[in-house]
C-alpha cells in the first residue's frame, strides 16, 4: 500500500472533467482531498492524499499525466525560511495537524514536514512570515 | 551587600559571575538564595516579542540646497514618516503603513510591509528610497526630494521605543463563534486557542518586579546593541494587584528604550505582520540585574509556575472594555501546550519567541563576561507599586463648537 500527497495542477481543459473519480473507479485508489481550487475556464489546483496498491498507485499517476494534469509532491511545497522564523511559536495552535510543535526543552518551533497538509494557515499568520508555499 | 561599582570592577578584572535568569533559577534551588546572592554577581533577562509602540528617529542631514521637510510630508520606501520637527528630522513608527496599503479593506489585511520593515532593513543596511515634499521657504528653497538612503550615511539613525518590555501580558482567547484576527495572533472560535506573550521567568521587568535596580538610566541590550532605559513606558501601570511575591497578576510596569540604532542587527529587531490587525516590529531586550543582596536574588529566582496571567476574552470583553478575567493560568502551564478553561482544554500559542529570549540573555551574559558591557547606576526609579502612578481610560468629552 501506498499513501502520497500530492498536489494536482490541472490546464484548463480538464477543469470541468471528472478525473479524480476515474481515479476511484478504474484505479481503486482512495482520495482525501485537502485542499481544491477548481474554478471553471481556469486553471485548477488540487491537494490530495492518494492510498492504494502500489501497482495502482502508479497506473492512476501515469493516467493522470498522460490527459495533462502536472502533479508535484507535497512535501516541499510549504517551507519554513529558516531565516525568518523567530521561534515564537503562534503557529503552534493554529496547525491543525501538529506539523509545527514546540520543543520543550528548547523551546523552539520543529516544522515536521511531513506532517503537513499544505493547508496554508501557518502562512499568513505568522508575523515574520516565515512560511512560505512554494507551487 | 554588593555595590554596581564593586561588580564593574569585578567585570573589568575579568572575575564577574553572570548567570541568566533561567540558569538562578536552578542554583537558588540547590544553594539557596542567600549563597546564591553571595556568589552571582549579575543575573541576566531577555525577551523577544511583538512591542508595537517602536520606532526610530533619523537626521538625514542637508540636501543641496536645503530642504525643510518639516511640516511637510515624507516617506521611507513609501511608509510615512513624521515631519513635525526641524529641516531634516523624521520619525518613523513601527506600525506606520504605506498610504496604498489596502489596510482590512480585504478583511483581514495582511499588512505585508510597514515602518517596522523599514526599520529591520535600515539594520540590515539596505538603501531606503526618501521621498519627500515640502512648501519651501526663503532659507529652504527645495520642495522636492527624492534619493537613496544608507544608514550609514545618516547624522542620527536613533531607536527611541515609547512603550516596550510589558511586565507580564493577558492571555488572549476567543469566546465568540467567528475566528478573529488581533494583535495576540489568530484567535480560533470557542475556546480554540489560547495565546500569550511574554518571556516569563526571563522576562526582565518580571525579574526585578519592584524595579529595585531596573530605572531611568540602567543600561541595556536592545536590538543587538547597547541602549538605555529612557523612561517609564507608556501605560505603566505598577499599581495593579500583585501576588504575595510581588508579580503582577496583569500587564504593569513597561519601559521606553533609546540606543543607537546603527550598532542593532535585524535578527533583534524583526518586522512582522500580525493578520487582520497591522504592522508590529519584534523587539529583542535584555536587562541586567546588579545582585545587590539576598532580596534581588529571591526576585530573581521567580519560576514560571509562580507568575500568573489573566485569560481574556477578545471578542467582546477586551474590545467592549465589559467583563473581566476568565480565570488565570501560570506560565508553566501555558507552556505545557495546553491549558484548561471552562472544562474545555485549549492549545496554547506564544507570541513572544522564548528560545529568543534565552539566547539575548546569553548574549547579554556573554558581553559582561567579556568585559564588554559593564552596569549603570539608574539616575532615577521608575514609580513603583506605591507611587500612585496608574494607566486610566480615556473619558471622552463631547466636543461643543463654539458660536461665532
Amino acid at each position: 500500500m501506498v499513501s502520497k500527497r500530492i498536489v494536482l495542477h490541472f490546464p484548463t481543459r480538464l477543469v470541468d472533467q471528472p478525473i479524480v473519480y476515474k481515479l476511484v473507479k478504474e484505479f481503486d485508489l482512495q482520495f482525501n482531498i485537502l485542499k481544491a481550487f477548481v474554478t471553471p475556464q481556469e486553471e485548477g489546483l488540487m491537494v490530495v492524499e492518494l492510498n492504494g496498491k502500489r501497482e495502482n498507485f502508479d497506473k492512476g499517476i501515469e493516467y493522470l499525466q498522460s490527459c495533462g494534469v502536472r502533479i508535484q509532491s507535497l512535501a516541499q511545497d510549504v517551507i519554513r525560511n529558516e531565516d525568518k522564523c523567530t521561534e515564537c511559536g503562534v503557529c503552534v495552535p493554529i496547525c491543525p495537524t501538529e506539523a509545527l510543535v514546540v520543543d520543550p526543552a528548547t523551546r523552539k518551533v520543529i516544522f515536521h514536514n511531513k506532517k503537513c497538509i499544505a493547508c496554508e494557515l501557518c502562512v499568513k499568520i505568522c508575523p515574520p512570515r516565515a512560511m512560505e508555499v512554494h507551487f | 551587600m554588593k555595590t554596581i561599582k564593586e561588580i564593574n570592577e569585578k567585570i573589568k578584572r575579568g572575575e564577574v559571575v553572570v548567570v541568566t535568569a533561567e540558569e538562578v533559577i536552578d542554583l537558588v534551588e540547590k544553594k539557596g538564595a542567600k549563597r546564591v546572592a553571595q556568589e552571582v554577581d549579575v543575573v541576566t533577562t531577555g525577551t523577544f516579542g511583538p512591542m508595537c509602540s517602536s520606532g526610530a528617529y533619523f537626521n538625514i542631514g542637508h540636501s543641496k540646497p536645503r530642504i525643510k521637510i518639516g511640516g511637510g510630508i515624507c516617506t521611507l520606501n513609501d511608509v510615512p514618516a513624521y515631519t513635525g520637527f526641524a529641516a531634516v528630522d523624521i520619525y518613523i513608527g513601527a506600525t506606520a503603513l504605506p498610504d496604498n496599503d489596502p489596510r482590512n479593506k480585504v478583511y483581514p489585511g495582511e499588512f505585508k510591509y510597514g515602518g517596522a520593515h523599514v526599520i529591520q532593513e535600515l539594520t540590515a543596511g539596505n538603501d531606503v528610497r526618501l521621498e519627500a515634499s515640502a512648501y519651501g521657504t526663503d532659507c529652504y528653497p527645495r520642495k522636492k526630494l527624492a534619493t537613496l538612503l544608507n544608514i550609514k550615511d545618516l547624522n542620527e539613525a536613533v531607536l527611541f521605543n515609547i512603550r516596550n518590555a510589558y511586565q507580564n501580558y493577558n492571555v488572549a482567547v476567543n469566546l465568540s463563534d467567528k475566528p478573529i484576527y488581533t494583535y495576540m495572533g489568530l484567535l480560533k472560535p470557542n475556546l480554540g486557542n489560547a495565546n500569550y506573550c511574554s518571556a516569563g521567568q526571563l522576562s526582565p521587568l518580571l525579574k526585578d518586579p519592584k524595579y529595585r535596580s531596573i530605572g531611568i538610566g540602567t543600561k541595556i541590550f536592545l536590538g543587538g546593541g547597547v541602549g538605555y532605559v529612557a523612561w517609564q513606558g507608556t501605560q505603566h501601570n505598577p499599581s495593579v494587584l500583585r501576588k504575595e511575591n510581588g508579580v503582577p497578576q496583569a500587564p504593569a510596569g513597561t519601559l521606553a528604550v533609546i540606543g543607537d540604532l546603527k550598532q542593532m542587527k535585524p535578527q533583534w529587531l524583526v518586522g512582522a505582520s500580525m493578520l487582520g490587525y497591522g504592522v508590529t516590529l519584534i523587539v529583542g531586550i535584555g536587562v541586567p540585574i546588579p545582585v545587590l543582596d539576598e532580596e534581588t536574588i529571591q526576585y530573581a529566582a521567580i519560576r514560571d509556575k509562580d507568575i500568573y496571567a489573566q485569560v481574556i476574552d477578545y471578542s467582546q470583553n477586551y474590545p467592549q472594555c465589559v467583563g473581566s478575567s476568565l480565570g488565570e493560568v501560570n506560565y508553566a502551564q501555558l507552556k505545557t501546550g495546553k491549558i484548561t478553561l471552562q472544562g474545555k482544554e485549549i492549545p496554547t500559542g506564544s507570541l513572544s519567541s522564548y528560545s529568543k529570549a534565552r539566547e539575548i540573555a546569553e548574549e547579554l551574559k556573554a558581553w559582561i563576561k567579556r568585559g564588554e558591557f559593564t552596569l549603570t547606576e539608574p539616575v532615577e526609579k521608575i514609580p513603583g507599586q506605591e507611587s500612585g502612578y496608574s494607566f486610566k481610560m480615556l473619558k471622552e468629552r463631547p466636543i461643543i463648537e463654539k458660536e461665532v
